[in-house]
């Protein structure tokens, strides 16, 4: 029983124009198990994915992939058929509606009803919360999806694959949006669907989730299975060296840092937005070449106090802010740029890329007055001073013309990176820079940061990552509902101290409510 | 280096690639009319008529461009060219008649013509750019949609029509202003602007060539390039040709055709262009890259409103008068023919050459069938049907590269 294979993949390749995405795969994933699935951006791990999830149908690759001893053949590129197949995936993002209930996500389209063919609401609600109760899912019953936390979501999204009585549950990277106590919740979660005998593919960046959940890893580079080994058997280092074809020990550049004068001073920012106050009194300083991190949970505000710093709450925030000594008011974007402000948003494709154009678009797209007359681009002059960027940052793109979006997660992000170098910011702030980025662009955007803060900018940088966060900076702030709840010094800084802060754990009871 | 310009090429084959499918598909509709109707729809003097009827709509497709672009509408184009049509008939019977012989009693009657038309060109520009920055200032800084604005804008103007005629027809219209919408350009004349095209078109792709060579990049052989010049050249030799073996170039045609250049160079080459584009394709990270996206927005719609107000005085001068009627439904006419042109509904995608593109297969459609003589009820139905067909065609086409 316990040697039963699931899912079988052999010899699948799967070409796209001018790449192979998938090369002469090959893997087995037993039932009941946990099957980690990893590697860097771009090693093809969501085209397996969307192989079988159906988003590439059976004609589009070559190779044969068994499922329950079946042979899989999905048709058309419709989700719907690898459901009923009984497979269903779970992105990071959850794709819900988000005016409806938990239940009516659960059983869209598939409501149960009367002889009159009217909804039975009564059996619909108590079905739902008999699916969350089997599995431990904490999710209430009659709130909007709109109204519950990224993690909550993403429950639903498994309830309703659950539902609908999948076999095989594919994650693909569901944490890279939650904070570690959700994090926490999903693992717990995703132990318990194994003892209930679903078999789960599970993929994620944050290697060490591999270790705590996992049973098996297939690891895949540039399209091909390097190995597929027991996860009891291998060490992180180890992982890491299979992914990125090389051993790694460092994951963090060596530090060095020298602050200089102070850069940015910030007194006491507000920020109302319809009479609540999201951000308050925060008060901090920044010097040249410092690293500043940015510590806190998701809705801590963290994001809230950056980008009001580079002018998305207008008129809406009050305290002041001197640049160099000098105070300074900044309604706009416009303005944070004029002052050498630079914001490396937190979602790259929503608020960094303009995804459908072309990448030399991008990186010029703030610096375009640097090559331009009011009635002239020097589009050659554009080109050439692209291209810097584009070496520096080893892009790895095909040529400046690629449409950004066929890039992958961690060279787009080195787009937005480069977009804002360009502008030669005095200030660069990162809101997340490493999200969903592997082990190897991850590093290289590192070395980048510590360069650029050797440099003499001065850098704030938000993380979700503790240990990215403690390796990064030279000073942590951490944030708490709005409140700056601390400031640590490097040699101070520790997980633990960092979590205290950001959980304020005086007001544990306010938080136990929040998170339920 | 050498990567970046093996791509290049590519690029520029590419992009061609989606313009030879729109002259593809405009060959065939003509030969297709041409082997219908015995040769008459192929004739210089049906071309030239052909091209004259699509001026009008050919304005307002190329001001929609940019507006749909950004991801907005503009749905009052027709009513616009209708009110300032009106409004230029009003002037030039009524107003400046009575009111230039007092200013300047000096002038004689033909100098009087010209100038009251000087005047009324000047004032339906300026009322065209007033009406779109109006509307682009309710889009952009008020937030209303620019689908209710611009619906709203069309009733308005609408009642304004209906205001200025009181109903009626107001003649008569200058000559001058008859000329711009009706007129040829005698032989050598139209040889002469030919000969300056030409000699523009080769300083372009010359000065192409030094500049890719102060930046390093490689350069097609010279022999291509002079090619390249050399075919558009014969393309423009051979249009002037044909037109002169007619009547001659037709001005209109001639204004559209440096309304095109004007406004090509516009999206492709400057920073307002590039920014157009970065607004359809993502607003949030245009903002956030420090560009002031309703300004953007709001420059579109008044060079929207000025192409409407060019829009205007040519169709009146083409009707010799001001009527309650025209304009009407211009707008889905030029909306039609921007999208037929690829210009994507969704924002950050299109050119004025495709919109040019997508009016003239529209209006060759239309020239074609009533050269058949075919109903008008039937003509609106197959109209509707191929705008349908071929947006159809596009989508299916990309949803296949997709995969």
């Amino acid at each position: 029983m316990k040697e039963e294979i699931i899912l079988r993949i052999e010899n699948v390749t799967k070409d796209f124009p001018g790449i192979r995405a998938l090369s002469d795969v090959s893997f087995k994933v037993k039932k009941g198990v946990i099957h980690g699935l990893c590697g860097e951006n771009g090693a093809g791990k969501s085209t397996l994915v969307k192989i079988l999830a159906g988003v590439y149908p059976n004609h589009t690759y070559q190779g044969k992939i068994y499922f329950n001893n079946k042979e899989l053949k999905l048709t058309s590129s419709s989700i719907e058929e690898a459901i009923k197949e009984g497979i269903a995936t779970v992105y990071q993002e959850p794709v819900l509606v988000p005016h409806m209930t938990a239940g009516e996500n659960i059983f869209l389209g598939r409501e149960p009803v009367n002889n009159k063919r009217i909804i039975n609401w009564n059996k619909l609600f108590s079905d739902t919360k008999e699916i969350l109760a089997k599995y431990k899912l904490n999710v209430p019953l009659f709130a909007k999806l709109s109204t519950l936390s990224v993690g909550q979501q993403q429950m639903v999204e498994i309830a309703k694959a659950l539902a609908q009585e999948v076999k095989l549950l594919i994650l693909d990277e569901p944490t890279s949006a939650l904070t570690e106590s959700e994090v926490n919740s999903l693992i717990e979660i995703l132990k318990n669907l194994k003892e209930s005998g679903v078999t789960c593919i599970y993929i994620s960046h944050r290697l060490e989730e591999f270790f705590r959940v996992t049973d098996n890893i297939t690891v895949l580079r540039d399209g091909q299975v390097v190995d597929t080994v027991k996860t009891m058997d291998v060490t992180e280092e180890k992982i890491i060296a299979m992914m990125v074809g090389r051993e790694m020990k460092k994951r963090f550049p060596a530090k060095k840092s020298n602050p200089g004068e102070k850069l940015l001073e910030v007194k006491n920012l507000s920020v109302s937005v319809y009479r609540k106050r999201i951000i308050k009194n925060v008060s901090f300083d920044l010097k040249k070449g410092e690293i500043l991190g940015i510590a806190g949970l998701m809705g801590s505000g963290r994001t809230e106090l950056v980008t009001a710093l580079f002018g998305e709450y207008g008129n809406q925030i009050t305290g002041e802010v001197f640049l160099e000594g000098k105070p300074i008011k900044i309604k706009s974007a416009e303005d944070a740029i004029k002052f050498g402000i630079s914001l490396v948003p937190e979602d790259r494709k929503e608020m960094g890329l303009i995804l459908i154009q072309e990448v030399f678009k991008n990186i010029s797209l703030p610096n375009l007055k640097k090559f331009s007359s009011a009635l002239n681009i020097d589009k050659y002059k554009e080109l050439q001073e692209c291209k810097k960027y584009v070496d520096y940052l080893s892009i790895k793109t095909p040529s400046l013309f690629t449409i950004t979006e066929s890039l992958s997660g961690g060279n787009q992000q080195k787009v937005v990176i480069a977009k804002w170098l360009m502008s030669n910011p005095k200030v660069l702030i990162m809101d997340d820079p490493t999200r969903g980025i592997d082990v190897g662009t991850k590093y290289e955007i590192y070395g980048l940061i510590q360069k650029l803060a050797e440099s003499g900018v001065g850098i704030i940088m938000i993380s979700s990552e503790l240990e990215e966060i403690l390796g990064m900076s030279d000073r942590i702030m951490v944030m708490h509902e709005g409140e700056c709840t601390g400031s640590l010094d490097r040699k101070d800084a520790t997980q633990e101290r960092i979590m205290i802060l950001a959980t304020n754990i005086t007001n544990t009871k306010r938080d136990n409510r929040n998170n339920e | 280096m050498k990567q970046l310009n093996s791509i290049q090429k590519f690029k520029e084959i590419n992009i061609d690639f989606r313009a030879y499918t729109l002259i593809f598909a405009l060959i065939i509709i003509w030969l297709f009319f041409g082997f219908l109707t015995g040769g008459v729809f192929l004739s210089t003097r049906n071309f030239s008529n052909l091209l004259r009827q699509m001026t009008i709509i050919s304005f307002l497709a190329i001001g929609m461009t940019p507006v749909i672009i950004t991801g907005n509408i503009d749905l009052s184009v027709g009513s616009m060219t209708g009110f300032i049509s009106v409004i230029a008939a009003y002037l030039q019977a009524i107003i400046l008649p009575e009111l230039l012989p007092v200013l300047f009693p000096v002038l004689s009657v033909e100098s009087l013509g010209i100038l009251s038309t000087v005047v009324t060109v000047i004032i339906c520009l300026l009322i065209g750019l007033l009406i779109g920055l109006g509307q682009g200032y309710i889009i952009a800084y008020g937030g209303v949609p620019a689908f209710i604005v611009t619906l709203g804008g069309q009733f308005v103007l609408k009642g304004g029509i209906l205001g200025v005629t009181q109903g009626k027809t107001i003649i008569p219209i200058e000559d001058s202003l008859r000329l711009m919408a009706q007129g040829y350009l005698s032989k050598y004349p139209g040889i002469i602007i030919a000969i300056i095209a030409i000699v523009i078109i080769f300083l372009v792709i010359l000065q192409s060539r030094t500049k890719k060579k102060q930046y390093n990049l490689n350069t097609r052989s010279l022999g291509v390039d002079l090619l390249v010049a050399s075919i558009f050249s014969a393309l423009v030799l051979v249009f002037t040709f044909m037109m002169n073996s007619y009547k001659g170039i037709q001005i209109p045609v001639l204004i559209m055709v440096i309304i095109a250049v004007l406004i090509t160079y516009l999206m492709n080459n400057t920073r307002f262009g590039r920014y157009i584009y970065a607004v359809g394709g993502n607003k949030e990270a245009t903002k956030l890259s420090g560009i002031n996206v309703q300004s953007v927005v709001l420059k579109t719609y008044a060079l929207m409103g000025l192409l409407c107000g060019v829009s205007g005085i040519i169709l009146t001068g083409y009707v010799a008068a001001g009527t309650t009627s025209g304009g009407t439904n211009y707008e889905l006419s030029a909306i039609g023919g921007c999208v037929m042109g690829g210009t994507s509904l969704m924002g950050g995608i299109g050119t004025v050459f495709g919109a040019l593109m997508g009016t003239l297969i529209m209006t060759s459609m239309e020239n074609g069938m009533s050269v058949m003589n075919m109903s008008v009820f039937w003509q609106y139905i197959v109209k509707g049907l191929i705008l349908v067909l071929a947006v159809y065609v596009d989508v299916a086409s990309r949803k296949n590269k997709s995969l």
